[in-house]
This record gives C-alpha cells, structure tokens and sequence, in this order.
C-alpha cells in the first residue's frame, strides 16, 4: 500500500488533535488549555482539508469551505476564552480553573 | 518546568496522566484506523457542487459553497462572531490609549505605505471571490490586520470611541444576511434561497456587509474589551480620570 498525500496529511491531523486532547485534559494552566483548544482546531482542519483532496478533478469544495469559515470562528473563540481568562485571573489571582487549583500548584 | 507566569506546570507522568495518555493514543489510534479505511478516491460533493455553480450566481465553488449552497451555516457563523464580541465586551473594558507607548516612527511611516494598500487588497479579494480565490472572510481578516495596526501604534482611539457607529458595523453583516435570507421570501423562495438571477448581487451585498463586520469583530478581540464610550469618559473625567 502507498501513502497517499492526502492520508499523510489526515493522519497528521488526527495526531494534532490527539496531541491538544491530551493537553487539554492533563495541563491545568488556562492559556494552555486555549492553546490545546487551537491545536486541536487545527487538527480538525487539516483533516478537512486532506479528506476534500481526494475529490478528482478539481478538490472538493464544501470541506474548504467550512474550513474558511471555521478558522475565523475558532479565532473568535480564542478572544473570548482569552476574555474569560482574564477574568479567572483578575478574581482570582490565578491562572488555572477553581477545581484545578490545589492539585496544579 | 516553568510556565512564564510564574505557576509550576509539572510535566510528571502522574498514574492519572498515564491513564488519560493510554486514553487519547486509544482514541488516536481509532480515530487513524477509520481514516485509513477511508476510499482512496471520492468526489464528495463535489460534483453536486460544480453541477450546480452556474445556479449559484458565482464562479468559485468554495464561495458558492460559503454563501449559497451552506448559506445557514455562514449566517449562523456570523452570528457566532458578534456573540463572542457581545461576550468579550461584557467582561472587561478596553486598556485606555495612555496605556499604550507612543508609536516608534519607522512604524508610522511604515503604515503610511502600507495600511492603503492593505485596504485596497481587502477590497480586492472581496471582489475576486466570486470567481477565484478569495471572499468575505480572507478580506475581512486583511481589513482586521488594518485595524490591529492602528492599534499597535495608538492611531485608533477614533475608531473605538464612536460607539453608535461602531455597534452599527458589528451588526451590519448580520443584519444584512438576514434581511436577504428573510427577503427572498417575499419573492416564493424558501429561506436564503436567491432566485436565479440576483444571486450574485445578493452574495456580494451579503460579502460587501459581512466584511465589514468580520474586520470589526476581530479587532474588537484583539482591543480585548469594551471601548470606553462618550458617556463613560465623560464620567470618568468627571471622577477626575482623563479620557484621552
């Protein structure tokens, strides 16, 4: 079996995904977890993009199309857990989540 | 190893980091067995989608997938950008311009040359979009680096201060979207379905809205809060705070 282009690529994705998972669940510090959040994101998308390559002639459309509008909402998404973050911080001192706190220290 | 901040993030393989890894190479490997198991060849939608670009009323079929064919989905996006200013704006309030230094001027002059350009490329690629390459969203994020700009340099205490007109472009790419998913109702359409022949019209008025809009929501994240409107300065200077 040949690894095809797009496969390389897809798997990649899957890998960047799996990569942010994990950090998300196991870091505690929030502008890690945002971070894991975007890393994850574009795992996703790479993953879109590969999979709408496999389409002949022309890749397909639709897949590219989410991804256009995808990016500009995760980025959307990012502002706002950047906001809250800083709130988390100005309250309470701390950059990581109320329930992570003594066991993140 | 130490995070900037100061707080110790430990990279200890704890047993319950150990399970949560076993956890996502799991889910990993799955998630890899189903892409390889996927067809080496297949079209998708995408010989839907280029059967149907000359109903679309525009020659690219990325955009024609974003504004016609997934017209719901975009709105609804769009939707989702103003609630994350709405969300930004209701938890903190803009650093004040002081706070920023004065801009160097190699930077002034360098945005001098600049900063036209970029406006001229947004445009550009608003209008390519219909047959090549390009659309609201990658205009929208060149206009947003224009407006970024002028905040790094402390030029845009104009722009954030003019509250009425600044929520009025927030909405507009909204507000526009759905009075044409809502218009074309009036015609026997169904919802966001453009009639045949003003459907390119309708998708570059719906573009020409949502950049606008698209540019003010991200720099609106990147100021990361509420701009102190004419009222707040007003009382803040009554409270002894200079406003600029």
């Amino acid at each position: 079996m040949t690894l095809e282009p797009y496969l390389l690529y897809a798997l990649a994705g899957v890998g960047l995904f799996a990569i942010g998972l994990y950090a998300l669940i196991a870091r505690t510090h929030l502008l890690r977890k945002i971070l894991a959040l975007n890393v994850m994101g574009t795992g996703v998308f790479l993953f879109l993009v590969a999979i709408a390559y496999r389409s002949e002639p022309v890749a397909d459309p639709v897949p590219q199309a989410m991804v256009l509008t995808g990016i500009v909402v995760s980025v959307c998404a990012t502002g706002l857990a950047l906001a809250l973050a800083h709130r988390v911080q100005t309250t309470t001192g701390r950059m990581v989540l109320p329930e992570n706190d003594e066991s993140g220290a | 190893m130490n995070a900037p901040d100061g707080i110790t993030d430990d990279t200890r393989l704890t047993p319950l980091r150990l399970i949560i890894m076993l956890f996502v190479l799991t889910l990993a490997g799955a998630l890899g067995w189903a892409v390889c198991s996927l067809p080496e060849y297949s079209s998708g939608l995408a010989v839907t989608a280029l059967a149907e670009l000359s109903n679309s009323g525009v020659l690219n079929p990325v955009t024609a997938a974003v504004l016609n064919y997934r017209g719901y989905d975009t709105l609804l996006e769009i939707a989702v950008l103003l609630l994350a200013v709405i969300g930004v704006w209701s938890l903190a309030q803009a650093e004040p311009p002081a706070a920023f230094e004065p801009a160097s001027p190699v930077l002034l002059s360098f945005m001098r040359i600049v900063l036209p350009l970029m406006i001229l490329i947004a445009g550009y690629l608003l209008w390519i979009g219909s047959f090549a390459p390009g659309g609201a969203f990658q205009g929208g994020a060149v206009l947003a680096g224009v407006l970024v700009l002028l905040r790094l340099s402390n030029q845009d205490f104009a722009i954030w201060s003019h509250e009425v007109w600044l929520r009025f472009c927030l909405v507009l790419g909204l507000s526009v979207f759905i009075a044409v998913a809502v218009g074309v109702m009036a015609g026997g359409g169904k919802l966001l379905e453009y009639p045949r022949a003003h459907a390119g019209m309708l998708i570059l008025l719906i573009e020409s809205a949502a950049l606008i809009s698209i540019a003010l929501t991200l720099a609106a994240l990147f100021v990361g809060g509420r701009a102190l409107s004419d009222e707040d300065s007003s009382s803040a200077s009554e409270n002894g705070v200079q406003p600029k």
